[in-house]
């Protein structure tokens, strides 16, 4: 009983965190003191939130290194911007933002599936290296696809617009290297923090129930897991497609962002996954709150040393490697240990001498 | 007879490369009995726990568990047939609590979907409820319920061996397979652990295997053994009859 309140609390300061975050930066866009430069950050912030957490149900809660994240974030935004595109101004804007969404994360979710097949099959640096190869695929194959839409429907290619055949009146949708444009910019910051919630929502109460407990058993300690019943590849499985479907809807907020979509190695390419990866690793490896925290430091950071030119990627990386020791060097542990039980003992201290009064005040009465 | 019989395996084989590890193994368990497999170290009996938990695939032989063939099955399917087991090195869900150690052996028998557990529908808390108390019914038993809230890892030796049976046992399996159960604990953790096991096999019902080196555990609570030696069975039957059998103590002692 007391730990399932445990868990609560911890669960509550989470979601309390965010919606923190939420009414400051409101808070700061409404009252005109946030710079062009932040405001245009918010739902990058948003999107690398969710990317962060739901890579952290796989590697962290799941326990399987993927390297290839980025590539349902770009199965996610295609699948939706092309939607986005087909319903442009048939459909009120929040219907259509709301069905992308779950085109996207559906997507996502498919495509999770059909490589979460032959890649859970591996294991650890194995499943790594392959995961990585399927995000590349992904981003290259996207590079190479026209796609086109006249009164006869959709004309698909592999080699370039002319050879969709489209009539005079139609439309490219996807054109090659080029991607896609002519996109809603419909994203916003409380679109985003709504996403995020969501994708909290999903994830912190899947860790705690029977089907999350499944999955870390098997993390843990995969042939005793096995000799207790428990299917190792249908749990694998289902995180990772879960955690597919929430790197889909990253995407839709992506595509949602821009009005032109482009698949570069700079946004959908194994940078962007392992730097996903960084905010999971530096926030602490399945801690759900660490990766939204890592996340936003780690956007919000290059942007602020914009101001050294030259020397930004050089303290940026000096400060990765500071936080990283912060986190995880013994030394640094020992010292939070000690500082967080002196902070507790003080607490207790203070809470015994508040319920001494307590206890007076109640007799006097 | 069939039904008479628990576990029955006959002429059971694995040889991996050349070397036959255990070879024509047989064995007959009653229900609701406590039965001990020895031997001297490399015997083989840790290959048999994982032939007849489906770790390994044997080459020849069948194993009969209650009259349901589960030869060459899957140890998932295995253990949805009835038997559960702890391992000689001890393998828990070492982040885990102990009491979610418990309840992911609970898994099969308490149900809601992942829709229910995301959207914390009624039948989550009322099947999660029903978790808790079960689980801490368990845990009572090895008096593991004032710990239920601390990470496997961080109890102690003895308690964790108690753990694994508890999470075993929470599967509701028909035979209870013990590797080594006894193995490093103190002879009052053994005392302990050998009226936990009696008592186990009396309240659930239970048919137990075990595998153990402490001879005073195995002839306190055994009633029936089999001597592995070289991965062939050197001689069966009633405990005080099998300890007393000159080549059995030829065996574990040398000429």
């Amino acid at each position: 009983m007391n730990m399932k309140s445990k868990a609560f609390r911890t669960n509550a300061v989470t979601y309390a965190i965010v919606i923190a975050f939420y009414l400051i930066c409101h808070g700061l866009i409404m009252s005109g003191n946030m710079s062009s430069l932040m405001k245009g950050l918010m739902v990058p912030l948003c999107y690398y939130v969710i990317l962060a957490v739901s890579l952290n149900l796989v590697v962290g809660i799941s326990g399987e290194l993927s390297l290839g994240h980025a590539g349902f974030m770009c199965i996610g935004a295609y699948s939706s911007a092309i939607f986005a595109v087909l319903v442009d101004g048939k459909m009120p804007e929040l219907l259509e933002l709301v069905l992308a969404l779950i085109i996207g994360a559906g997507f996502g979710a498919l495509f999770g599936f059909l490589i979460g097949i032959p890649v859970l099959r591996l294991r650890g640096d194995y499943l790594a290296i392959v995961t990585l190869a399927f995000g590349e695929i992904i981003k290259n194959v996207v590079n190479a696809v026209y796609l086109g839409i006249d009164e006869n429907g959709l004309h698909f290619s592999m080699k370039d617009s002319l050879s969709l055949g489209l009539s005079e009146n139609g439309d490219t949708i996807i054109n090659g290297a080029q991607g896609i444009s002519g996109l809603p910019r419909t994203a916003n910051l409380t679109v985003g923090v709504v996403l995020v919630l969501i994708t909290l929502f999903i994830v912190l109460n899947l860790i705690h129930s029977r089907q999350g407990r499944a999955i870390m058993a098997i993390r843990d300690n995969r042939i005793a897991a096995e000799s207790v019943g428990l299917s190792v590849s249908k749990y694998k499985m289902m995180a990772f497609v879960i955690s597919a479907a929430l790197a889909g809807m990253a995407g839709v907020l992506y595509s949602h962002n821009l009005s032109a979509l482009q698949a570069t190695s700079k946004n959908f390419g194994y940078n962007q996954s392992i730097m996903i990866l960084v905010f999971v690793v530096l926030g602490g490896i399945g801690n759900i709150r660490g990766s939204i925290i890592a996340a936003v430091i780690l956007t919000v950071l290059p942007e602020k040393l914009r101001f050294l030119s030259d020397y930004r990627m050089l303290i940026y990386a000096i400060v990765l490697i500071s936080l990283m020791l912060f986190n995880s060097a013994p030394k640094s542990i020992a010292w939070r240990k000690m500082m967080s039980e002196r902070i507790r003992m003080k607490k207790e201290e203070n809470r015994t001498g508040a319920a001494g009064d307590k206890d007076g005040s109640g007799e006097e009465a | 007879m069939a039904a008479e019989n628990m576990l029955s395996v006959e002429n059971l084989s694995i040889s991996f490369g050349g070397l036959k590890a255990v070879s024509d193994f047989r064995l007959k368990i009653r229900k609701n009995e406590l039965y001990g497999l020895i031997g001297p170290n490399g015997a083989g009996k840790t290959t048999v726990f994982n032939l007849l938990t489906g770790v390994y695939k044997p080459d020849t032989g069948s194993i009969v568990l209650d009259g349901q063939n589960i030869t060459g099955k899957h140890t998932i399917e295995i253990n949805h047939a009835g038997i559960a087991r702890t391992f000689q090195n001890i393998r828990l869900f070492s982040n885990l609590t102990v009491l979610d150690n418990v309840k992911a052996g609970l898994h099969q028998h308490f149900r809601y979907g992942t829709l229910d557990g995301i959207f914390r529908t009624p039948k989550f808390y009322k099947t999660e409820k029903a978790m808790n108390e079960k689980a801490m019914e368990i845990l009572r038993v090895f008096a593991l319920d004032d710990a239920a809230s601390f990470k496997a890892s961080q109890l102690p030796y003895g308690r964790q061996r108690k753990l694994e049976i508890a999470r075993a046992l929470a599967t509701e399996p028909k035979l209870l397979l013990l590797d080594e159960p006894a193995a490093g604990m103190n002879p009052q953790e053994t005392h302990e652990l050998m009226e936990t096991i009696r008592f186990v096999r009396d309240n659930f019902g239970m048919t137990i295997l075990l595998i153990e080196h402490d001879m005073k555990l195995v002839s306190g609570i055994c009633e029936e053994l089999t001597v592995l030696n070289f991965g062939q069975v050197l001689c069966e039957g009633d405990t005080k009859d099998v300890l007393n059998n000159p080549e059995v103590i030829k065996a574990y002692l040398g000429d």
